[in-house]
């Protein structure tokens, strides 16, 4: 579904990526881990046209991502921190989105509704929550029934009921056969809500494979402790460690 | 790219800048008005204004625009439009406010009061320069990631072209005043916006002064339809240049 | 009660034989004006019918008058003057002249006087004479209500329009003069008025006089003339509620002065010029009620200038309202309207309770770098004013209006 070839990225003399390759297949969803400053932000932003590699490509559908914007259609972001037009209401934001995808007409309202978005479609945008917004980020990432759903820290700031609604509807979504990406760092929540674990550390990927593999490699028992290891592990800067997986 | 716009000028309309600065204009065209009703008084208190105030404004709005819309540009962004029409939609957003506040701001006294050619051409300058500076400013918010740091860029550019600039200008007069400098200061003004818009009003208000002396050699450029033409062409290409970089840094930039 | 006072029988008699003994001669289309001129007797009429005549060099020294029915034209035919008169109590009226020869050398004109007296000319179009109406050495003349329209391309190729050498005592009133060298041109000749001319888009002076003391001008209106107006080394001038305008260019003025003294100017307006009033060597002088607008500089004033009084003038929308080359200043200002002040009024006595100083420092270093010009109202030079206004170091301190107006004077004249 998406493929990252030969990614190098730098911000002037700092290099985020180099040489980066990653392949995400649908109907996986997949935990993206690593410490701050790791490039897992970065990564995400170029899989979504914000941030441009210095050199490599990344292919969606077979497709390259530089030549058309059109593959954006297939993708539902979530942001972490979703900041909207501040003097317009929810309902214009709503019919805004749908404007920017005139194509695409088959919507999926159920979370506006689980959340009871459709019961303040008039206020203003400046006059909502922090957690309210959070809610109309993810109300919008699927709203169009993407096949790629990428979601950065999706639960970050959401209420516990909120929170279950959200887990739910994703892992619906994963079941449906989509490709789901998440960056958390919050990890009962992404061993719940994933099934593949990768983890990147300064620009590379240290780890790339299932969940129950990360357990067995690692020799842990418990996914959190799975991932400290791992963490430790690439902080020693292991020589042999490249990518640890089994292919 | 339309529906875009639509969205950015609906939001950037119902913003609290608009209605101030549309306000602002108006108490500020109320104010000139009361005090004269003779239309080339009215300029004169106007020039300032057009030639000061609202390239400030228009810059400090512009750069505190582009960097408090930079989620919305993010959201954008992330959705199947193409990048330069995110920030044509942005740009023209900006200087359609900037504009309308003039036109509002100053339409409806010039309805009740009148006006006449020159306080239009002075309204066409205001709206000219507040594209012109926009268009910079927009430049300088996408050259840094810094907000602060660009309003300091942008300030920057305006203290330059309205006061430091004027200034050299002088000092080069001054220092090679036996030289014939008709040409060389012709050129000159044409790299300062604000310059080529105050000579555009000169030459309606202090046609007779330009007419003496060596003067009569900018009246005579500034006077025929060749020198009206290639001012207002080097007006837009302050417009247009700056606003035209900023697109190519915006289709690269990092969000 | 005496009846027959002889001399009430002699001024009887010689009105009876001007009118009764006074004949009439007509020429017809295609008859000879030189011989109906050489037929007459002094007091005799002679009548042109309507018709082309070509007339060279007549000569006329008889007192008669000479009329035109319907406006019969006078061909010159390029060669020299067409009429010339030196003689008593002509008159001629109702005549077109055209195509007058174009020699400098013999200031070819439409009609020449010498040493004339009592003569009207009145009623006539002058059509692209060399030079108009020419006089000299004549007296007590009255020049009313003719048109002098020149179309010449270039300065040497027209004469002056009315042009008056040596003469005195004279009355030029509500004529029309375009496109000559000058339009109305008086040297040496004293005690005339100049009332009600319109002269415009003459290549070089409007009005032109030097050494021609004691004259009035009198609501005339000087407009787009190449220089404008320039009277020099005279005393005893009169202009009053005169228009000067749109006399626009590097060396154009509403009025050059220049060695004038003990005049009046009064109540007149200058507009659209790019300098209103420029002084060289005037002393003495009375400068009141003037309107000054949209000039480039409303008045120059030359440090050769002293003891000149500018009073209840009003200075509106001028870019500069006064330079000077010097720093000594022996002038007046009072009373002025200045639209640039702005002083305050707190005792309500309609006067500036601040001096107002009418030289700005950019006015200044424009005088000495003309190119500097380009810079006006740009907030550089905004400010360099205001600093200066605050701190005066360069401009003239004694150039100063201790009794501004608030409003304008009421100026009491009534400009078209």
């Amino acid at each position: 579904m998406i493929s990252i070839q030969h990614i190098h990225k730098n911000f002037g003399k700092l290099k985020v990526l180099e040489d980066f390759n990653l392949e995400f297949k649908s109907g996986k969803s997949y935990a993206l881990m690593g410490p701050n400053g790791s490039g897992k932000t970065t990564l995400i932003k170029i899989i979504l046209g914000m941030v441009i590699p210095t050199q490599g490509e990344v292919w969606v559908k077979d497709k390259p991502i530089s030549q058309s914007e059109s593959y954006r259609s297939l993708i539902g972001y979530m942001p972490q921190i979703g900041r909207y037009p501040e003097n317009i209401k929810m309902k214009q934001l709503f019919a805004m989105m749908k404007d920017m995808r005139p194509t695409q007409k088959d919507y999926d309202e159920e979370l506006i509704e689980a959340f009871g978005l459709n019961m303040i479609m008039d206020k203003a945008m400046h006059t909502l929550s922090g957690g309210t917004r959070q809610k109309v980020s993810a109300a919008l990432a699927f709203l169009f029934r993407p096949e790629i759903l990428i979601l950065d820290e999706p639960t970050a700031g959401l209420d516990p009921i909120s929170v279950e609604i959200l887990k739910t509807k994703i892992m619906q979504t994963r079941e449906s056969g989509k490709l789901v990406i998440i960056t958390s760092h919050i990890l009962s929540e992404l061993e719940e809500l994933t099934n593949h674990a990768i983890y990147i550390h300064e620009g590379k990927v240290v780890f790339n494979d299932s969940i129950a593999e990360l357990k067995e490699i690692t020799g842990k028992e418990r996914f959190s402790a799975a991932i400290a290891s791992l963490m430790e592990w690439s902080l020693k800067k292991n020589p042999d460690l490249k990518i640890l997986n089994h292919a | 790219m339309l529906k875009l716009l639509k969205y950015a000028l609906y939001d950037i309309i119902q913003s609290r800048f608009a209605i101030l600065y549309t306000l602002f204009m108006l108490l500020v065209a109320i104010a000139v008005y009361q005090v004269s009703e003779d239309m080339s008084k009215v300029s004169l208190s106007l020039l300032n204004i057009m030639l000061m105030i609202v390239p400030l404004i228009s810059a400090i709005f512009a750069t505190t625009h582009f960097f408090n819309n930079l989620e919305f540009t993010e959201l954008m962004l992330a959705q199947p439009v193409k990048r330069s029409h995110v920030f044509l939609s942005q740009i023209i957003a900006v200087v359609v406010v900037l504009s309308l506040a003039l036109i509002l701001g100053f339409g409806v006294p010039m309805l009740i009061w009148g006006s006449d050619m020159t306080v239009l051409t002075l309204l066409g300058i205001g709206i000219s320069l507040s594209i012109v500076f926009a268009s910079m400013a927009f430049l300088a918010s996408v050259s840094t990631r810094d907000k602060a740091k660009a309003i300091g860029i942008s300030l920057s550019i305006w203290i330059y072209f309205s006061l430091i600039y004027d200034g050299l200008v002088l000092y080069m007069i001054y220092s090679f005043a036996d030289y014939p400098l008709e040409k060389v200061t012709l050129a000159l003004t044409f790299l300062n916006p604000v310059d080529l818009g105050r000579i555009i009003m000169l030459m309606q208000l202090d046609i007779s002064a330009l007419m003496g002396y060596t003067g009569a050699f900018f009246a005579d450029f500034f006077g025929n339809i060749k020198g009206i033409v290639i001012s207002s062409g080097i007006l837009i290409l302050w417009m247009a240049i700056p606003a035209y970089f900023s697109m190519r840094r915006f289709a690269k930039k990092d969000f | 009660m005496k009846l027959f006072n002889p001399y009430l029988l002699l001024f009887f008699w010689m009105i009876v034989s001007f009118t009764s003994f006074g004949k009439s001669i007509r020429v017809k289309a295609g008859g000879s004006i030189p011989n109906a001129v050489e037929q007459a007797n002094a007091g005799d009429t002679v009548i042109v019918s309507k018709g082309d005549y070509t007339v060279n060099e007549l000569i006329i020294r008889k007192s008669i008058t000479l009329i035109g029915e319907g406006m019969p034209t006078l061909d010159g035919q390029d060669k020299g003057n067409i009429i010339l008169i030196a003689g008593k109590n002509i008159t001629v009226n109702g005549f077109r002249f055209i195509n007058t020869g174009r020699s400098n050398t013999d200031d070819s004109a439409a009609i020449k006087f010498f040493d004339s007296s009592y003569c009207t000319i009145e009623g006539n179009e002058l059509l692209d004479t060399f030079f108009g109406l020419h006089f000299s050495n004549s007296s007590h003349l009255t020049i009313r209500n003719n048109r002098l329209i020149s179309t010449a391309d270039r300065e040497f190729e027209t004469g002056n329009g009315i042009h008056l050498w040596k003469c005195k005592e004279n009355l030029i009133e509500n004529n029309y003069v375009k496109g000559h060298r000058d339009g109305i041109y008086l040297e040496f000749t004293t005690d005339t008025e100049v009332i009600n001319n319109t002269i415009e888009n003459n290549m070089r002076y409007g009005l032109h006089f030097m050494f021609a003391h004691d004259n009035s001008y009198i609501k005339n209106r000087f407009k787009a003339n190449g220089a404008g107006v320039a009277v020099m080394y005279t005393k005893n001038v009169l202009m009053k509620e005169n228009i000067f305008e749109q006399s626009e260019g590097s060396s154009s003025y509403g009025i050059l002065l220049k060695d004038i003294s003990d005049s009046q100017i009064i109540g007149n307006k200058f507009q659209d010029n790019t300098i209103g009033i420029y002084m060289e060597g005037c002393s003495r002088s009375e400068f009141t009620g003037n309107l000054f607008t949209q000039n480039g500089w409303a008045l120059k004033l030359m440090a050769s200038c002293d003891q000149n009084t500018f009073e209840n003038n009003n200075f509106i929308n001028n870019t500069f309202d006064i330079s000077t080359n010097g720093s000594v200043v022996l002038n007046e200002l009072i009373g002025n309207y200045w639209d640039k002040y702005e002083g305050y009024d707190l005792n309500k006595d309609r006067i500036g309770d601040v001096p107002y100083r009418p030289i700005s420092l950019f006015s200044v270093i424009v005088e000495k770098i003309p190119t500097a010009v380009i810079l006006w109202r740009s907030f550089m030079v905004t400010l360099l004013d205001r600093m200066e206004k605050v701190m005066p170091s360069i401009t003239p301190e004694n150039m100063i209006d201790n009794s501004p107006k608030m409003k304008p004077n009421d100026l009491n004249t009534t400009h078209p």
